[in-house]
């Protein structure tokens, strides 16, 4: 349903990108879409007007770049922009001097406050602390039963008692430092910023237990809303920063902009899942490349950097792009592609897919990887050097040892001739037309190996800031070839 | 197919590896000369940004009052109400405001230029607003003879479905009926317990299970109780779920199936969502109406700042019914949605 900016800046016309500057009404024309795409991003509509002043400022004030068209130019600023708003205040989580130190967490209902809670305790748990969890929803029936299981889960433990929340949230902090935790989390019932008696009942769990820290939680699809919501909060408590929760679904987020806007203070955390893993600091760049609908490269660079083999891939990939490779190769690539997570996963951070794209990445079931290996592994050594001494008994035989079909395997040996030749193809110059972010990754990829060992290959930039929505159809390369057979199909699979 | 996302992915590490490489051996370089990590400074927020100004946005007529005396005039020229850009842009204020959307308030604006305004402007927009709310919002009660009516509650994490479902099982047990809730919310720690105080204060009758037990099991479960027992109205809550998942709407679809199998059927599916909720409820509900039917809305909080103008564009694209709104925590603060007032209150924002 959304268009990435960077396509409907695209889109606005040939004057936009041939001109060498531009003009005054080019510019406003441009910010006119800015202003559409925020707002559909759901931020709030005087952060929209107080940032696209900002960013007026910063177009105006800017030489454009040779290398960039004043699309891109605009787009460069709105991220910039959008980074220094999102980022220009840094939390750093520190320690009371004297223990425990007093997280204070708050927010509307079904905002996250409980999940994030425990997701808090546990993130403080790998810091190599002990938390202490203070449940003080006596409201919503089996809150503290929520957070009693989930502290189980954690192996954290949880106090409260059914009294009143101030006196919980007082006796938990005096609990905590009997036993020598030295961080105490305090969750909150979920209320109304304009509750006045809940908000006074905060305010007091607040004067009772002094925290050093009190976190607004704040739902990443919350509307237009998010203001008011931020700053009754902020009035009522003085926030030290904002944790924005459930970033793993499709919106953009835009009230992380509205919220940080309002109320001055970074945000701090974000969490992305509905398991307790999925929690982390939040990275101000990633969200604003979110907001404008772009990939998230370092999300992804950083999670390979944990888990995967960069000798290993980086060979095979130029193995692949310079057509000497095989089964074998394609096997290496497979298990660093699984070590790294689900493939679905992996492609929902990719730069330059469509929505379309990324949501049938999500659905892309890992189950066919398996299936894939079992193939591969049930040929010889030889066959996965040279595939093409694979002939009729040989097909059945490793499709009765891989436990497929013999069409499976054809269809296997087809699609790897095919994606030899189009890789063959690319490496040669000839772009083939593959859908649009695979072109363009492709293209990275040789430009890349051309200038390794270098820092971040410039391409990087230019591909986040140079896409456009993609290729509105995912043609599907047909190598040289053309016109394959029913076992041919090479389109990634569209909407299911 | 599945070769083309590898490939893809492939293609990718490949350039990522390369960076990490360069990454490791440019820290390899500088290991040595890194000092030990400075202590971490006591001070918590290092700068604190300006707070912008927000306007305070009061409610339409005031703010129309400021410009009625342009209006007045404009009125004077034409007969057909033309209206002033600065109208438009006050009502386009108050409509974005609402969440109602950059899509649907650009239509609405359409329609407000195309139709003029001879009763002023609040008269005109409220009657387009109006007029998006057409849909039939009765509520279904019974099933065909001889099954069970079973009302699904369905939407993504944190909307209140669970408190939805015991408001309701309040007011139908208050009215007579003999109500059966299905805990089908296995996922989320203690929402069975969260349901099951419902039940209690209610007099609702429970069907439960264990943590991570399937929840289309409960279901058929609560099913085969409510025949049992000759109950009237089956309330089957299920677990939150992000609509970009096609897994997860699949689970639900199958839900449904069991629940809406002999001798279950399912009367209403109801979307619960949040008044907060911005324009990710489109997507929601379109995905929601893809995977399970759903039949009508329960708008949630709308008794704090939110205005829940989202389910302006969702009734105009989907033609979903809001039927119930929730205006509190008590068991009494499930209203059945009046259109009027609902407008009202999106223009008093």
């Amino acid at each position: 349903m959304f268009d990435s900016l960077s396509g409907r800046l695209e889109r606005l016309g040939t004057s936009l990108r041939s001109r060498a500057r531009l003009t005054d009404a080019d510019l406003e024309e441009a910010l006119a879409e800015v202003r559409g795409a925020l707002l559909e991003a759901d931020v709030e509509l005087s952060v929209v007007r107080a940032f696209l002043d900002a960013v007026r400022e910063r177009v105006r004030g800017e030489n454009v770049a040779q290398s960039l068209t004043p699309g891109q130019h605009v787009i460069k600023a709105v991220h910039d922009q959008l980074i220094e708003v999102l980022g220009g205040t840094t939390l750093k989580v520190t320690y009371a001097s004297k223990p425990p130190t007093v997280v204070l967490l708050a927010g509307l209902q079904g905002a996250g406050k409980t999940t994030t809670a425990a997701k808090l305790a546990s993130w403080f748990k790998q810091q190599g602390r002990q938390p202490y969890l203070v449940g003080t929803d006596l409201q919503r029936p089996a809150a503290v039963e929520q957070l009693r299981v989930l502290g189980s889960q954690i192996g954290v433990e949880v106090y409260s008692e059914s009294t009143d929340p101030v006196s919980v949230a007082r006796a938990g902090v005096a609990e905590a430092l009997r036993l020598g935790r030295d961080v105490v989390i305090i969750d909150t019932a979920g209320r109304l910023a304009i509750d006045e008696a809940l908000m006074a009942e905060v305010r007091e769990i607040s004067a009772a237990t002094t925290p050093h820290y009190t976190f607004l939680v704040i739902d990443a699809v919350t509307g237009q809303d998010a203001v008011h919501t931020a700053r009754a909060f902020h009035d009522s408590l003085e926030l030290s920063g904002i944790i924005v929760t459930k970033l793993d679904y499709d919106a953009r987020g835009g009230a992380v902009l509205s919220a940080r806007g309002v109320v001055g203070r970074p945000v701090v955390f974000a969490s992305t899942g509905e398991k307790l893993a999925d929690f982390d600091l939040f990275h101000p760049d990633r969200m604003a490349s979110r907001i404008l609908g772009m990939g998230d490269i370092l999300s992804l660079i950083e999670q390979a950097e944990r888990t995967m083999d960069p000798e290993v891939m980086a060979d095979s990939a130029q193995r692949m792009m310079s057509g000497a490779f095989t089964l074998d190769d394609f096997m290496a690539q497979l298990n660093q592609i699984r070590k790294m997570g689900s493939l679905g996963g992996l492609m929902r951070l990719m730069p330059g897919m469509t929505k379309d794209m990324r949501k049938a990445a999500e659905n892309v079931d890992d189950g066919e990887l398996n299936k894939i290996e079992a193939i591969i592994h049930s040929m010889t050594r030889r066959e996965r050097r040279e595939p093409q001494i694979i002939d009729g008994s040989r097909r059945s035989r490793i499709a009765k040892g891989s436990g497929s079909s013999v069409a499976a395997v054809n269809q296997l040996l087809k699609q790897f001739e095919l994606m030899k030749k189009t890789m063959k193809q690319m490496s040669g110059g000839g772009m083939p037309q593959l859908p649009g972010g695979m072109g363009k990754m492709a293209q990275m990829a040789s430009r890349a190996a051309a200038q390794r060992g270098d820092a971040l290959p410039p391409g990087f930039e230019a591909m986040a800031s140079g896409m456009r929505g993609a290729a509105p159809t995912v043609t599907p390369s047909t190598g040289g070839k053309g016109k394959k057979k029913k076992g041919g199909r090479v389109t990634p699979p569209k909407n299911r | 197919m599945i070769v083309w996302w590898i490939v893809l992915a492939v293609i990718a590490l490949g350039v990522i590896a390369l960076v990490v490489r360069s990454r490791r051996q440019r820290r390899l370089s500088h290991v040595v000369l890194e000092p030990e990590r400075a202590p971490m400074p006591e001070v918590l927020v290092t700068q604190i940004a300006p707070r912008p100004e927000i306007d305070d946005s009061p409610g339409l007529d005031r703010r129309l009052a400021s410009s009625r005396s342009i209006f007045e005039r404009v009125r004077s020229i034409s007969v057909h109400g033309a209206l002033a850009p600065e109208q438009l842009d006050v009502v386009e204020e108050v409509l974005l405001r609402s969440d109602v959307g950059v899509a649907t308030t650009t239509a609405l604006l359409e329609e407000l230029r195309a139709n003029g305004a001879p009763d002023g402007v609040a008269a005109a927009i409220r009657a387009a607003l109006m007029s998006s709310f057409s849909a039939d919002r009765s509520v279904r009660t019974s099933a065909d003879e001889g099954r069970v009516p079973v009302w699904l509650f369905v939407g993504v994490n944190g909307v209140g479905k669970t408190t939805t479902i015991g408001k309701l099982a309040w007011h139908e047990t208050q009215a007579g009926k003999s109500v059966v809730l299905a805990a089908g919310d296995t996922f989320r720690a203690a929402a069975s317990d969260q349901l099951q105080l419902w039940a209690d204060r209610t007099g609702a009758d429970i069907v439960r299970a264990t943590e991570g037990a399937d929840p289309g099991s409960v279901v058929h479960d609560a099913l085969g109780r409510a025949q049992a027992h000759h109950a009237d109205l089956v309330l089957a809550d299920t677990a939150g779920r992000r609509v970009n998942n096609a897994n997860l709407l699949d689970e639900l679809a199958k839900i449904r199936r069991v629940a809406d199998r002999e001798p279950g059927q399912v009367v209403e599916t109801f979307l619960v969502l949040d008044a907060t909720t911005g324009q990710n409820a489109l997507s929601q509900a379109q995905e929601f109406l893809a995977a399970a039917e759903v039949t009508g809305i329960v708008l949630t909080k709308l008794d704090g700042t939110a205005r829940g103008g989202i389910v302006v564009a969702i009734e105009r694209e989907l033609g979903i019914p809001v039927k119930f709104v929730g205006v509190g925590e008590r068991a009494k603060d499930l209203l059945a949605f009046e259109p009027a007032a609902f407008v009202d209150s999106l223009l008093s924002a």
